[in-house]
C-alpha cells in the first residue's frame, strides 16, 4: 500500500492548529494534493500532502512526535478505490 | 545568465563567507553554516577561492528548491546527502554538473545532516550589502531582497573568475560525515564559574540530544540540565541563575537558559544578551553543528586555546588539500 513520507525532520501534527479537527481521520478518503498533516521545523509549518488518492488506512506517527526525513507518516489504501 | 526559482524549498538563502566587522553593532556575520561544503562546491565550478567573501551559493535547508537555468553553465551540490536530479535524471553530489539552457534541477529527500549548498559558476550575483552577499533574514537585508527565496525569483549569475579544476568529482575521502554522533570541542568560559562542580560535570560528561529547535541562529540541545552556583543576582541580571548582566556573545558560545537546554549560537545569532555563556564551540567544529540533524547525540569536550588554534589550522589544511585534489 502506498505510504506518505515526511520530506523533512520535525514535529508532526495531524491538525491545522490546537483545538482544531484533524485534517483527515483513518477510514476517510483523500485526493492527490490533500493535506494529511503538518511538520514543524525551524519555526515553519510545512503541510504534507498526499501524492496518491485513496482511503487513509492508518497513521504511522503519533500527534506531536518527532519525525525524520523519509519516515512513513501514513499508509493509504488504494485498492478498489475509483 | 540567470537562475529561476520554480519552488523555493523550505528555506533557501544566498550565502557567501559572511559579513565580518559589524557584530559590535548587532549585525551577525551570517554566511554559509557549513563552510567546508560551500568552499568545495565553489571550487568544483572554478569560482575563485582567494581571500574575500568568496562566491555566493544557495544554502538549502532540509527541503531543496527546484530551479531552471537559462544558459550553459556548471553547478555543484555539496553538503548533506541528497538525491540531485537534472530534468528528473539522478546526478552525483560533490561533482561538477554541466547544464544546458532550460535544464531543471531538483532534489530528493535528504539522508542526513540539515543543509546542502548549490554553487553556480560565476556565483549568485546579488548586490553586496556591508561587504557581503549573505542573507540576514532577521535583519531583512543582504542576499536576494533580504529574504529566503520564493517561487518566481530570478537570481542573476556572475561572470566566471577562475579556471575550472581538472577533476569534476571530489574524491570520496574528502567528503565529510553527515550522520551519527558528534563530539564538539569547547573552550570553557567566560561564565563557566557560574556552574557548580556538579553543573560543570553534567555539561561536559553527559550526552546531549539535538532538538528540532535548530536553525541559522542557534541549536538547542536536550539533556540532564546543569546546576548553577547560588548567588544574590546583581542589579540588571534578572532573577534566574542562568542570567547575567548583559554581555557580548561569541559565535559558537553556549548559553543554558534556565539551566535546562544548552543553546549553541551560530552564524545568524544575536551579538549579546543576558545569559551566562558556559563555553564556546571552537571555530574548527562550527561546521559540525551545521551537519547535525535533530536527534543527533552530542558530547561537549573541553579543550585548551592551543588545541583550538591547532584544530583551526588542521581544518584549513584539510580544505586546502581537498581543493588541491581537484587539480
Amino acid at each position: 500500500m502506498p505510504e506518505i513520507i515526511s520530506p523533512l525532520p520535525g514535529i508532526f501534527y495531524r491538525r491545522p492548529g490546537p483545538g482544531k479537527d484533524p485534517f483527515v481521520e483513518p477510514g476517510q478518503r483523500i485526493e492527490v494534493g490533500q493535506t494529511l498533516g503538518i511538520v514543524e521545523i525551524m519555526k515553519q509549518f510545512t503541510e504534507v500532502q498526499a501524492d496518491v488518492s485513496g482511503v487513509v488506512e492508518s497513521f504511522a506517527v503519533e500527534e506531536g512526535a518527532m519525525v525524520n526525513p523519509g519516515d512513513v507518516l501514513a499508509v493509504i489504501a488504494t485498492e478498489g478505490v475509483q | 545568465m540567470a537562475l529561476e526559482i520554480i519552488t523555493p524549498g523550505l528555506s533557501t538563502t544566498v550565502q557567501d563567507r559572511g559579513r565580518s566587522g559589524y557584530y559590535n553593532v548587532g549585525i551577525p556575520q551570517c554566511g554559509s553554516m557549513d563552510r567546508y561544503s560551500s568552499e568545495i562546491a565553489n571550487a568544483l565550478v572554478g569560482n575563485d577561492s582567494g581571500p574575500g567573501t568568496g562566491a555566493a551559493v544557495l544554502e538549502c535547508s532540509y527541503v531543496g528548491p527546484t530551479f531552471r537555468v537559462d544558459a550553459v553553465t556548471s553547478i555543484a551540490v555539496a553538503g548533506a546527502p541528497v538525491e540531485v536530479k537534472v530534468n528528473g535524471e539522478p546526478r552525483p553530489q560533490w561533482a561538477r554538473l554541466e547544464l544546458k539552457p532550460g535544464d531543471e534541477v531538483s532534489f530528493g529527500v535528504i539522508k542526513g545532516g540539515t543543509k546542502f549548498c548549490v554553487a553556480v559558476r560565476g556565483g549568485i550575483d546579488v548586490p553586496m550589502v556591508l561587504g557581503s552577499r549573505s542573507t540576514y533574514v532577521l535583519g531583512a537585508f543582504g542576499g536576494f531582497q533580504g529574504r529566503k527565496l520564493a517561487a518566481g525569483d530570478v537570481l542573476p549569475i556572475g561572470v566566471a573568475n577562475g579556471p575550472l579544476p581538472h577533476a569534476a568529482q571530489l574524491p570520496e575521502n574528502h567528503i565529510p560525515r553527515f550522520t551519527g554522533p558528534r563530539e564538539l570541542r569547547v573552550i570553557m568560559g567566560l561564565y563557566a564559574h557560574r556552574l557548580t562542580e556538579r553543573g560543570r560535570a553534567l555539561f561536559l560528561e553527559s550526552e546531549w540530544t539535538l532538538t528540532p529547535v535548530a536553525d541559522r541562529m542557534g541549536l538547542r540541545y536536550d539533556g540532564p540540565g546543569v546546576e548553577w552556583v547560588e548567588r544574590k543576582q546583581p542589579f540588571g541580571a534578572g532573577s534566574d541563575p542562568s542570567n547575567i548582566v548583559d554581555a557580548g556573545y561569541a559565535v559558537g558560545s553556549i548559553q543554558i537558559p534556565g539551566g535546562t537546554q544548552p543553546i549553541v549560537l551560530h552564524r545568524d545569532a544575536v551579538s549579546g544578551g543576558g545569559y551566562a555563556m558556559v563555553g564556546t564551540v571552537i571555530s574548527a567544529d562550527m561546521d559540525l553543528l551545521a551537519r547535525s540533524a535533530p536527534g543527533t547525540k552530542t558530547r561537549f569536550t573541553e579543550v585548551t586555546m592551543d588545541t583550538a588554534l591547532e584544530a583551526r589550522r588542521t581544518e584549513a589544511r584539510r580544505l586546502r588539500e581537498a581543493i588541491a585534489s581537484l587539480g
